[in-house]
């Protein structure tokens, strides 16, 4: 699909229908929950899932039972909670891409990733390491990063003076992560390692309890800003002459791309290339309209987290690949393939 | 008298009730206790086991549900098992919580480097198999083992020793709270890291500056540094006592690291080590 995208003139690349882009996604989104739902290590046939929805289960079906409580207890909450990472990393990205005006800014490269997880680091080794203090401290430091990246980026004109300053700031705090590591100790340091390739193994209702309203309310927030998203792809000083507050607009779009990314980060660890790959296939087969965009951007990282998620339970069967490895495995090419190809979108 | 005739209805009962709760299909998160399942030859009714399960060689051919502190729950429930022995370095915690959720069985076994925790491991491993008599017999014969290797002088009393291993590359030395450590001075050797906690990376200039007098590490960890002659030849390492009289020795992994079974054996070979120059070093019989 995307090769014949990528050779149509700019002209025709907007033609398609945002609705109907939309729809397709919404219906693939539902697939590969259906997949991942019924097929992994252990597979459900599909005939025995309108049984285990509604119909009663006879004492004697001990493996509709177990399928049942596997769909309630693992798959499901991770399904969802893979959905809704994905999502909100794609949706971050976009966001970010705007602000910075940049195309390959993206939460784990500019450092919003590394900065929440050294917020949430800190608090692991330091005290606690409950989910109520890890959020606010992940936000903490993704916020501290995301005005970092924010400023330095903007020294130097293009994509150097942001790539630059993303590097730096991922040194430090991997560097710093790396310094906890070593003074914590073994539990501690379980509870470290998923930050270096992320996992959503953690994956429980109780958690989706806290982070699923917080997250969609920010995402919903985050829909809202399309119109001053759209000013500032004509330029900051072309925004402001149509009446948008810039200064205003650039601090709540900082501020709620880490209330986004700090707490997720905190539950999953670093995912990377979610935030960069979804955004720009979108923008080719969309257009740039954040109107459209927006929303297509959270359907489409849902997807592609689903998917992820999937590969990485079924690729070594019995045992799973941490889901980063996955996602850079796929977004690393894809990363490539866009810097030698200049700046698209 | 019409009591007598339940008694056999009560036996059979019984019996039903013993063999159903025998476990017949076993997975371990942790290598540790997969050794202790095979030292009672109970190794038929594993299914699955941990990446950490290295010894004996025949577990290490058993599917793997990853490693145990990132061990996959639909790996270990697709293996349908009716026990799940854990060390309670298991985890993510929330995985085992899952399991027993689902009404999986899961006995969680204390992973420290001493004697109480490797007799509770022994006996709840024997205990959760039903094989209760081979739990206790093994324990006595564990005591009395170890009774006896303590009345063995050591080579050298309180010689000093490092215990080095590695698992990507570059060198790391046990410390305090370690089961290398805890190893070691059962054996009668003084830790030349006693002043560190856990494993923890090691500078070469610190190994020639502790001086100590014999070397110990682990197949593995030899295997990652390269082969024998790399990490004799490393600067540092070059310096120490240890590697000018030759008194190196390697063990297999678990028998240094695992605090299992083979505690005694681990033992014998550390206190056999030489404490003269012999030349070459030291080979221990990694099985």
């Amino acid at each position: 699909m995307s090769a014949a995208v990528l050779t149509k003139p700019h002209s025709e690349r907007h033609t398609r229908s945002p609705a109907g882009v939309t729809l397709l996604l919404a219906f693939c989104l539902l697939l590969l929950l259906m997949l991942s739902l019924v097929k992994g290590a252990v597979s459900i046939p599909l005939q025995a899932l309108p049984n285990m929805v509604w119909g009663d289960i006879p004492a004697e079906q001990v493996e509709l039972t177990m399928w049942q409580s596997l769909l309630i207890e693992v798959r499901l909450p991770r399904a969802l909670f893979a959905a809704l990472a994905g999502g909100v990393l794609a949706l971050t990205g976009v966001l970010a891409q705007a602000l910075f005006r940049n195309p390959l800014a993206e939460p784990a490269l500019v450092g919003m990733v590394s900065g929440g997880a050294l917020g949430a680091v800190s608090i692991i080794v330091l005290g606690g390491g409950s989910f109520l203090l890890l959020a606010p401290a992940a936000f903490i430091g993704s916020l501290i990063t995301t005005v970092c990246a924010y400023h330095l980026g903007r020294r130097y004109p293009g994509v150097a003076g942001l790539l630059l300053a993303g590097v730096a700031i991922n040194a430090i705090c991997f560097s710093l992560i790396g310094l906890f590591t070593y003074w914590a100790d073994e539990t501690q340091l379980r509870t470290l390692t998923f930050w270096n390739m992320g996992s959503l193994a953690g994956a429980r209702w109780s958690l989706l309890a806290w982070l699923t309203p917080w997250l969609l309310a920010g995402s919903l927030l985050a829909l809202r800003y399309w119109r001053g998203l759209n000013a500032l792809l004509l330029g900051e000083r072309e925004a402001l002459h149509l009446g948008f507050p810039i200064k205003a607009l650039r601090r709540q779009l900082i501020v709620l791309m880490a209330l986004l990314v700090g707490p997720l980060v905190a539950a999953t660890g670093g995912i990377g290339f979610i935030g960069l790959v979804v955004p720009h296939l979108l923008r080719m087969i969309l257009g740039a309209d954040h109107r459209h965009l927006l929303p297509a951007a959270m359907l489409g990282g849902a997807c592609a987290l689903v998917a992820a998620d999937w590969l990485a339970r079924i690729v070594v069967m019995p045992a799973e690949l941490p889901i980063g490895i996955v996602t850079s495995l796929i977004g690393g090419p894809f990363f490539l393939y866009l810097l030698i190809k200049g700046r698209p979108a | 008298m019409k009591i007598l005739r339940f008694l056999p209805a009560l036996g059979l009962l019984l019996a039903c009730w013993a063999s159903a709760a025998a476990p017949e299909r076993v997975v371990v998160l942790g290598g540790a206790l997969t050794e202790i399942v095979y030292s009672f030859g109970a190794q038929n009714r594993l299914v699955g086991v941990d990446q950490s399960s290295v010894y004996p060689a025949a577990a290490t051919r058993l599917p793997k549900v990853g490693y145990y502190r990132s061990f996959s729950v639909e790996g270990v429930l697709s293996l349908k098992p009716d026990l799940i022995l854990a060390s309670d370095q298991a985890g993510p915690p929330e995985a085992l919580a899952q399991l027993r959720r689902m009404g999986k069985r899961v006995v969680i076994l204390p992973s420290a480097a001493n004697l109480t925790a490797l007799e509770q491991r022994i006996y709840g491993v024997a205990g959760a198999l039903q094989l209760r008599e081979d739990g206790r017999s093994k324990v006595a014969q564990l005591r009395s083992q170890l009774a006896q290797l303590r009345q063995h002088k050591p080579a050298a009393p309180q010689a000093s020793a490092l215990v080095l291993f590695s698992r990507g590359g570059t060198p790391e030395g046990a410390g305090r709270d370690t089961a290398a450590d805890s190893t070691l001075q059962l054996a009668g050797f003084r830790n030349v890291l006693a002043r560190q906690v856990g494993y923890k990376p090691l500078s070469l200039e610190g190994i020639a500056q502790l001086q100590p007098q014999y070397l110990v590490t682990t197949s593995m960890s030899l295997t990652a540094l390269g082969g024998m002659e790399k990490l004799l030849a490393l600067p540092g390492v070059a310096q120490t006592p240890a590697v000018r009289q030759g008194n190196v020795l390697v063990l297999d992994d678990l028998l240094l690291l695992g605090f299992g079974p083979r505690l005694p054996e681990a033992i014998t070979q550390l206190q056999h080590m030489p404490s003269k120059a012999s030349g070459e070093p030291q080979q221990g019989q990694a099985k």
